[in-house]
């Protein structure tokens, strides 16, 4: 589904990611661990179509070059990017900009695009599957959330866009442990035959909710290291510096 | 090969659109009067409407104050002197001569005109319960839902025609809100006005739909002066909306008019303006200069008037929708949109005079700049010495896109009552990059991620709309501000 070959990003003459490749197959749930600086956020970024970095190497999406991709259309070809930092859209109801965006997304594949009614049908099903207050969504776009309710807002909006490939930026930090559990059942809700999963993280903490099929270690730019769900809990106990 | 060709043209059709959606002009024979300001040409205005005495001499009072006025200068945005012997003051379909008396007698021309931008008079009369009155260069064309407002009581006419047929309102409230004498512009309105819309509702009637005005200015070389008149008599309520637009021209054309609007005991006026005059082109050639006078007054106690305007077109935008809150107890409201792009200058904003006691007023202005565009909101919250616990908030939003335009506030504050209370915030923002990126990650283009952020600035102005316009608003919105992001 998603195949990174060899991807440099630099930002002026500093160089983020080095010689980076990954390979999410159909399904799969995909862990990234690193510390503080080691690229994490860079690779979203740049897999969500931000601006501002010089990259070469090559990303393809189903079959399809990522950088041939404008922000918008890789959104509509089913990437998600769940922000580490949600944004506030003052003036603008929650509810209205998930009909938006959800519309949008529907209308780039031809779908029909869903009338008042539907959407909230929809949306009514997905916050209470979340437990996601719906009274938020008749509030201004994360305007006076909290640190979780953003978050959570973000998976619910993962829940009811149902993208192909989901990237966590570091959904979990800052979460309590009730908002991590919703996070965690928002994606194993979503983790059906085709879906994937792209994890960004700090701590072992959510890979305890989510069983991920890969877990790799991201420093300097580069994964050091890769393996099955029990790596995660190695780096627990060990920390970055002991895992050589 | 023809499909190719056609989906050309249609793509060019569409390329135009995007410009500027009303830039056409519609191929009608005008009766012109001679270039030029001088009596001659305000006695042949009157002439030809027919106006009685007392209204011919006070447009040559006022041609008479002209002489000695001079144009401000003090606004913002600075123009290219204007050549005032060199403009036509009066410009009339010449179908005209003799005024339609019902729709069916209309130039079928000047009804396709109509169609054209959206306001089917025909079909509007049946469809919506909006009544309209069209004014087409210099004349007002058409007044549909007369009938039925008739049946309360409410005269609603080009102000034209309640010269000839309701003379004795005319002649007490004209120049009652804005002296002859008040500033060039308006003095200059008042010599050679020609047409525009005149609202009465009696006493105790509630206005059963919004009132509608379109203005469209169509010859070249033409200044358009209308005068509106609205007087809401005591306890009734009215809402009219006003929509303006113009064909694209490489000259500037002027607009300045006039309107007056008066609040008797418990009466409510909200006045609503959308107005899309042809901004000139990407360079900043062309465009309608729009010098326009608006004020209330509250005239009665607990009366209120509320102006509600988006600003959107225009090569300058000059105007300040004010009230005088004179009755105790009345209410003064300003909401306001102004969006500038390309090379757009606005300096607009409101006056609040409190003068009775217990007075409120709320100021609610968002600016919108883009391009190489200026805007600047000016205002000014004046409480008198009489006006006792009176109050005033005030809230300026300014939102600037890229950084080649500017944004200015200039609150001027008077406070003569110590028993009253002002409050004044003020916010400048952009929409950041961070912002648009969200947005387009959830399937936004950057046009769209831009005309939803900027609604969103919007929208405790564009709440205040009727609901039929506030889409319109909406939409007008993000058109206005196609091509400002990279």
């Amino acid at each position: 589904m998603l195949k990174i070959n060899n991807l440099k990003a630099k930002v002026g003459e500093k160089s983020i990611l080095n010689d980076f490749s990954l390979d999410i197959k159909p399904g799969e749930v995909h862990a990234i661990m690193g510390p503080n600086g080691s690229g994490k956020s860079t690779l979203s970024n740049i897999l969500s179509g931000k601006k501002g970095y010089d990259v070469s190497g090559e990303i393809k999406f189903e079959g399809i070059d990522l950088f041939s991709l404008e922000t918008e259309e890789r959104a509509h070809k089913g990437i998600f990017l769940a922000f580490q930092y949600p944004l506030e859209i003052p003036g603008v109801n929650t509810n209205i900009f998930l009909k938006t965006s959800l519309n949008a997304i529907r209308k780039a594949r031809g779908e029909k695009e869903l009338d008042a009614l539907e959407f909230l049908k929809l949306v009514k099903q997905k916050s209470k599957e979340l437990k996601f207050d719906e009274e938020k969504l008749n509030r201004q776009l994360n305007v006076g959330f909290s640190g979780g309710e953003k978050k959570k807002n973000e998976i619910l909006q993962m829940s009811i866009l149902n993208p192909k490939l989901s990237i966590l930026d570091e959904t979990d930090s800052g979460l309590d442990i009730d908002a991590l559990k919703t996070v965690a059942q928002g994606v194993n809700a979503l983790r059906k035959k085709n879906n994937s999963f792209l994890i960004i993280t700090h701590y072992q903490r959510l890979l305890d909710y989510i069983k991920p099929d890969h877990v790799h270690v991201l420093m300097n730019g580069k994964i050091t290291k890769s393996g099955g769900p029990e790596l995660a809990l190695e780096l627990e106990k060990k920390g970055y510096e002991g895992l050589n | 090969m023809k499909t190719e060709s056609s989906q050309n043209s249609r793509e060019k059709e569409i390329e135009k659109l995007k410009k500027y959606k009303y830039g056409f002009s519609t191929d009608i024979e005008n009766t012109k009067a001679p270039k030029g300001l001088n009596e001659e040409v305000i006695r042949f205005i009157s002439n030809i409407k027919k106006e009685p005495k007392w209204l011919l001499d006070w447009r040559l009072k006022a041609y008479q104050r002209l002489k000695v006025l001079k144009e401000p200068n003090w606004q913002k945005p600075k123009y290219p002197k204007i050549n005032y012997q060199d403009l036509y003051y009066y410009s009339a379909p010449k179908s005209f001569k003799e005024k339609p008396k019902s729709l069916d007698e209309l130039d079928p021309k000047l009804l396709e005109t109509y169609k054209k931008l959206g306001i089917p008079l025909q079909e509007q009369k049946r469809l919506n319960n909006i009544a309209v009155d069209a004014v087409f260069d210099s004349v007002s064309v058409a007044t549909t839902f007369k009938d039925k407002l008739t049946e309360k009581g409410i005269i609603f006419c080009s102000i034209s025609e309640a010269i000839q047929k309701h003379p004795e309102l005319v002649k007490k409230y004209l120049g009652s809100v804005i002296p002859l004498t008040d500033h060039f512009f308006a003095t200059l309105n008042s010599a050679v006005f020609t047409d525009g819309s005149f609202v009465y509702v009696p006493p105790g009637v509630r206005c059963p739909m919004e009132l509608s005005t379109y203005f469209r200015i169509n010859a070249s070389d033409t200044g358009q002066f209308e005068r509106t008149l609205i007087i809401a008599d005591k306890g009734s309520y009215v809402s009219y909306l006003e929509g303006c637009t113009a064909p694209m021209r490489d000259e500037n054309q002027l607009h300045a008019a006039n309107v007056e609007l008066i609040a008797l005991d418990d009466a409510e006026i909200k006045y609503s303006t959308v107005q899309n005059w042809y901004p000139g082109d990407k360079d900043g050639k062309g465009g309608i200069y729009n010098f326009v006078t608006k004020r209330g007054l509250c005239k009665g106690i607990n009366s209120k008037i509320s102006w509600t305007q988006v600003e959107t077109g225009s090569a300058i935008t000059w105007k300040y929708p004010s009230c005088i809150l004179k009755g105790d107890n009345s209410i003064g409201e300003f909401y306001s949109i102004a969006i500038t792009n390309n090379h757009q200058k606005a300096d607009t904003g409101t006056k609040m005079i409190h003068l009775g006691k217990n007075t409120k007023s709320k100021i609610i202005s968002k600016g919108i700049s883009a391009g190489f565009s200026d805007m600047t909101y000016r205002g000014l919250v004046d409480i008198s010495k009489k006006a006792d616990n009176s109050r005033n908030y005030t809230q300026c939003d300014s939102l600037l896109m890229g950084n080649k335009c500017g944004a200015h506030t200039v609150p001027y504050i008077t406070n003569k009552n110590s028993g009253s209370n002002l409050a004044h915030e003020a916010t400048t923002s952009k929409i950041s990059e961070e912002q648009l990126h969200y947005c387009q990650q959830r399937g936004l283009n950057s046009e769209e991620a831009v005309g939803l952020i900027v609604n969103g600035f919007c929208k405790e102005v564009l709440q205040q709309l009727p609901m039929e316009f506030a889409v319109e608003a909406q939409k007008l919105v993000g058109i206005s501000l196609e091509g400002s992001v990279g």
